[in-house]
């Protein structure tokens, strides 16, 4: 066996999976011809794998198409296959559900905001640059996404890859008592949200609105996240069972990857922003307080204000999961029974940057005969790209590696899931 | 505290990039005590907080970096940087590279990190491992054991 040697390495030790996420972009005497991202797709994979299965081993399955937002994929595969069978979970198991769901926003947004975000706007390559200059700050994001993972932790039965999660409910329900632990974190991320929201607030916002259709969950009384009727603000409002009407998937010329349509219409965007447009009236006293604070108005539009929305949302998960844990009675059994029967069955949640679709289709013994997961970066892929497009267009002189980063930057206002296990963007440019 | 923690990372469903955790479970199965292992995906407070106050962590992850798969490189990350200049460009989560300066510039490593990296073949989707990233993940497993001043139970 040679002697192991770190000579070897060079720029991309530790890169894994370079080139899935990437982004090529066409210029053509001055003009914009063709920006692509390309977006490693998991959920392909999954859609497979899943076919042949129980619908019981949908949570758990799902749950590995990412390491970020594993809860999103619980969620909407466990709604869809209830809606499959005809089962409605009982009221405690839904707030539950919420709870849990509230602290996966928390560690994702925490670590959007902090780690991926905020050192755009400061001026800093990264947020290892920015702990060396302003420790306590990335301390707090640190401790706020921490705060997610115990909430993850305790509901979910493990911070990554919660494993408590099953059809008809969980596999065990926590205490009221167990749940009372988290009250104090809870209260300290609260704060920590807040001012979370005053610091970005503080950040200058070159302006970059974005004119597409913004589409969101909507559920009556509250900000919605678990469920609720599919809207947008040009009017559209469907049951999940509606998506595949009004929404489709195409294959782009030079790329293997889908991109989601408006049918009739073009793109559309999921997420912060949307939510905000459709649901900002809804959320809590204290985060609708942040909102108006920080000089946010319903609807933004503008996408590097993403992460003053991003925050806020922060803030009311923080708030929700209080208030979930205050009202919470432990349920007479963790799961209701779920018999399987044929059919097909719809589910919609909110992930953190936005709706996540499942639809399947069901045998009479409950075998997955069909598997369709559509994620939020899927949806917001040609929003995405269109925005490059202007981004590009306008900084267009820029050397290669400069017109990267603002590309990047650009990118990073849509939080979008390249992979969850890629480093790289890699950006082509043809100037011809 | 005063503890050795052995971290395996990785993506379970990524092929090669499974790795990782695979010399993590395996170091486990042959070392039950007095070892404590991880295994998670690349996510930073909870590596962090694993190493965090540990005489010596070592972690273990998958490679592509152009050399033979299943060559097993090591790196000492205890007073210098892995990360490049590329680590950083992730749109979506942080990488080991920057997670180790992060816990450096908060003072958050342990007294002594190694990191080792298991080159791998064949990034796909899937949950197997490939012959060369095999090899690797024994190889691996037998200088992390070397290293933590274990004795492998055969």
């Amino acid at each position: 066996m040679s002697t192991p040697t770190r000579r070897t390495i060079k720029t991309d030790y530790l890169a894994r999976v370079e080139g899935e996420g990437a982004m090529s972009v066409r210029l053509v005497d001055g003009k914009v011809e063709e920006v692509e991202l390309r977006i490693f797709e998991p959920p392909r994979f999954f859609e497979a794998l899943l076919r042949g299965r129980s619908f019981l081993e949908a949570p758990d399955i799902t749950a590995r198409i990412c390491g970020i937002c594993p809860v999103a994929y619980q969620m909407s595969s466990v709604q869809a296959m209830e809606d499959a069978c005809g089962v409605e979970v009982s009221e405690p198991i839904r707030a539950l559900r919420r709870l849990l769901y509230c602290g996966e926003w928390i560690e994702s947004h925490a670590l959007h905001v902090y780690m991926l975000h905020a050192p755009d706007f400061l001026g800093y390559d990264g947020a290892v640059e920015m702990a060396r200059e302003h420790p306590d700050v990335v301390q707090r994001g640190l401790a706020l996404k921490k705060t997610g993972n115990e909430v993850m932790a305790l509901v979910g039965g493990r911070e990554v890859h919660p494993v408590n999660v099953r059809v008809g409910g969980f596999y065990r329900a926590p205490s009221r008592q167990e749940l009372r632990g988290l009250v104090e974190p809870l209260e300290r991320a609260r704060e920590a949200a807040l001012e979370t929201v005053r610091w970005t607030a503080g950040f200058d916002f070159p302006e970059r609105a974005v004119d597409c259709e913004l589409v969101a969950l909507d559920e009556p009384g509250t900000y919605a996240i678990d469920q609720g009727r599919i809207k947008s603000d040009r009017g559209l409002e469907i049951a999940p069972s509606e998506y595949d009407d009004h929404f489709f998937e195409e294959h782009v010329a030079r790329s293997n990857a889908l991109h989601s349509r408006r049918l009739g219409g073009g793109a559309y965007l999921c997420g912060p922003l949307a939510r905000f447009a459709l649901g900002a009236d809804r959320l809590s006293p204290l985060a609708l307080e942040a909102a108006r604070e920080a000089g946010l108005e319903s609807p933004c539009r503008d996408a590097f204000r993403s992460i003053v929305v991003r925050s806020v949302e922060l803030v009311y998960a923080c708030d929700e999961a209080l208030r979930l844990i205050a009202a919470y009675e432990e349920p007479d059994a963790p799961a209701v029974a779920v018999e399987p029967r044929a059919g097909v069955g719809y589910g919609a949640t909110e992930a953190p940057r936005g709706l996540l679709y499942h639809r399947y289709e069901l045998d009479a013994d409950g075998t997955i005969l069909d598997a369709k997961i559509v994620p939020p970066t899927s949806q917001n892929q040609l929003a995405i790209e269109e925005d490059l497009r202007h981004v590009v267009d306008r900084y267009q002189e820029l050397p290669d590696d400069e017109l990267r980063h603002v590309c990047e930057q650009a990118i990073r206002n849509f939080d979008p899931c390249i992979s969850c296990a890629t480093h790289f963007l890699d950006l082509e440019i043809e100037r011809a | 505290m005063t503890s050795v923690v052995v971290i395996g990372v990785g993506n379970a469903y990524r092929g090669d990039d499974a790795a990782g955790r695979e010399v993590a479970r395996l170091v486990q199965e042959r070392v039950p005590e007095g070892l404590e292992v991880v295994v998670c995906e690349l996510e930073p407070t909870r590596l962090i907080d694993a190493w965090d106050g540990a005489e010596a962590a070592f972690v273990i992850d998958a490679v592509s970096s152009g050399a033979e798969p299943g060559t097993v490189h090591r790196f000492d990350a205890t007073n210098e940087p892995l990360a490049s200049r590329e680590f950083r460009s992730s749109t979506h989560a942080l990488g080991i590279g920057e997670t180790v300066e992060l816990a450096r510039a908060l003072g958050r490593l342990p007294a002594r990190l190694i990191v080792f990296g298991v080159e791998g073949e064949s990034f796909g989707s899937g949950t197997e491992l490939s012959g060369p990233a095999r090899t690797g993940v024994e190889r691996a497993v037998e200088l992390v054991l070397e290293e933590a001043g274990c004795t492998t139970r055969p």
